[in-house]
């Protein structure tokens, strides 16, 4: 007599009030961690840094020549491939939600936009400093073994403080490529605004500056690019700092907000 | 339970959306029709949160669907299948939505076997999936949190005729458990065979809403006898409308009416029913004629007939 015991699994299923939890930032940061890597451009990326930072090490032990053979040339050579692949992985982060319309999917298991973006920035900053602690590490490997192989004393002329530095300036240029993924929200555009912004810009700003005295002084305070590689350099005084913040938020902040305010407003089609 | 409430959107001069209210209940499939560019991907973006509305409101289970604290595990939604990474494995996106929602992990496979997605396909990147594939696979990733709502956009799209009678039973199994189901079709026949409820969209506005047999009650009955002259001169004494269709006519009256007026005129029947197919494409295309590219003509529309 089972019969009698068997409930329509259907009043069961919809009558029961069911309650759900949130979801939790850590959660969104772990998934947009996973899809920045699931696919093949993604995975090829992030194989690149190794791969780059491989190469790198090698051309110095090669031709560096002996004298060159510091931990600051090490660093340097693979630290250069950084600044564009990674804001490339942070600025894809952010396009490829539009470009391959992923988005749709996204923002209705998300509503919040605000928080897929949070945690697409946090898994930037988590890649940033994750990548450059990769780079001083081969960096290492590569000035030991390169001094032993040309029979000269290793020399560890690069402070951790510089390290933070450049450290500090690659996750700046990443952010530059995130916020220009928010601007554009397009792959191809994106890559094309970060290298006219990076390279294109910066030479003409050096070239202005080279010809024009009146702007020479006020580079620093206009060019991020300029102000932000000092810290390739040096650890900055407290004007240079200054310079930073003040070209910061005129290249980053503010355009960062813009792109911010277009992807919460935007129609997600 | 779905509830849209005097829902307006407009494009600069251009109404997307014009003063839209309904309501999907549970227990029940709701038809959303209504020809391309009519106003329901755009009704169906606002309810859940994807496109802002100008003025009226929204919302799903009681709240709008931003204010759910994990939407998809009530409302499942599938606006375009093909909106999805085709770099990524149908497994992976799978993967990706059961981890955001906090599923057990189990809950991918339990999702491909649901959709009939074989194992070597779920491992096949979605870029060489057919259209019919990444519909079941999009189906797949609305039904994973198991929702009480769904909200398809055109589900049907690119399914074979299998596929389409498998979409039916699931959807219509889902709503006899006491599931909402919203459908957004132009393909009429598809919709007809499945929905409970109508609501016709034409040029952003509601032209028709309402049970499908309420809807579909005048459109007259469908005659055929083996000679149609004499019931033909019948319904003229009766002065009762009808038109010739294919070996009988199609009456602009009941049933009951067209059978008792058949057997005082002691003409044999060879079948006698509610025109429903015609009924309904003849009111979708009288409902919406204001907003149709072509003029209406009785034959069927070209997508009807591609499904």
């Amino acid at each position: 007599m089972s019969a009698t015991l068997t409930q329509p699994s259907a009043t069961a299923e919809t009558t029961a009030p069911r309650t759900y939890d949130p979801i939790p930032f850590s959660r969104l940061v772990s998934v947009e961690l996973r899809k920045m890597f699931d696919t093949r451009s993604g995975f090829w990326l992030l194989a690149s840094v190794g791969i780059l930072a491989t190469l790198a090490t090698g051309a110095v032990i090669l031709w560096g020549g002996d004298d060159a053979l510091t931990y600051d040339t090490f660093a340097a050579a693979i630290g250069i491939p950084m600044t564009v692949i990674l804001p490339v992985i942070a600025m894809l982060s952010i396009t490829s939600e539009w470009s391959q319309r992923t988005g749709l999917t996204t923002f209705t298991f998300v509503p919040n936009r605000g928080r897929v973006i949070a945690a697409k920035a946090a898994c930037t900053l988590g890649i940033g400093v994750v990548a450059m602690v990769m780079v001083a590490a081969i960096g290492a490997l590569g000035n030991v073994v390169g001094s032993s192989i040309a029979g000269v004393d290793t020399v560890w002329n690069l402070s951790a403080l510089q390290f933070t530095m450049i450290t500090l300036a690659t996750v700046l240029n990443m952010f530059i490529g995130f916020m220009l993924g928010l601007l554009v929200r397009n792959s191809p555009a994106a890559i094309v605004a970060y290298f006219v912004y990076q390279f294109v810009l910066s030479s003409l700003t050096m070239l202005l500056a080279s010809t024009q005295e009146w702007f020479a002084d006020l580079q620093p305070w206009v060019d991020f690019n300029y102000a932000q590689g000092q810290l390739f350099d040096q650890v900055p005084s407290a004007e240079q700092w200054a310079n930073l913040g003040v070209s910061g938020l005129v290249w980053l902040v503010l355009p960062l907000a813009v792109g911010l305010r277009l992807v919460l407003r935007s129609e997600v089609k | 339970m779905i509830t849209i409430d005097h829902l307006t959107r407009t494009y600069g001069s251009f109404t997307a959306v014009d003063d839209v209210s309904f309501t999907a209940r549970p227990g029940r499939v709701t038809g959303f029709l209504g020809p391309n560019g009519a106003g329901k991907s755009t009704t169906m973006r606002i309810l859940v949160g994807l496109t802002a509305p100008g003025s009226g409101s929204a919302t799903v289970c009681g709240k709008s669907f931003s204010e759910l604290p994990n939407p998809a595990r009530q409302v499942g939604v599938l606006l375009d299948a093909s909106a999805q990474h085709a770099g990524r494995s149908g497994r992976e996106i799978l993967t990706i939505a059961q981890r955001t929602l906090g599923l057990p992990a189990d809950r991918v496979d339990a999702m491909l076997a649901k959709v009939s997605l074989s194992e070597e396909e779920s491992r096949r990147r979605v870029r060489n999936y057919s259209l019919g594939m990444r519909q079941r696979l999009g189906l797949a990733v609305a039904l994973i949190g198991d929702p009480e709502v769904l909200i398809l956009d055109e589900p049907a799209n690119g399914l074979d005729p299998a596929g389409i009678r498998w979409m039916r039973d699931l959807l219509r199994d889902y709503a006899n458990r006491g599931g909402t189901v919203l459908l957004s079709s132009h393909l009429l026949h598809e919709i007809e065979v499945v929905a409970d409820d109508l609501v016709v969209i034409g040029n952003g506005r509601i032209v028709a809403d309402g049970t499908k047999a309420d809807l579909l009650a005048g459109a007259g009955t469908l005659v055929r006898t083996a000679d149609v002259r004499p019931l033909a001169r019948a319904l003229v004494d009766s002065a009762i409308e009808f038109t010739h269709v294919d070996g009988g006519l199609r009456v602009e009256a009941e049933a009951e009416l067209v059978g008792r007026l058949a057997l005082d005129a002691g003409v044999p029947l060879t079948e006698l029913r509610g025109a429903d197919g015609a009924g309904l494409e003849d009111m979708f295309l009288e409902l919406t004629a204001d907003t149709q590219r072509e003029q209406p003509t009785p034959t069927p529309l070209p997508n009807g007939a591609a499904a």
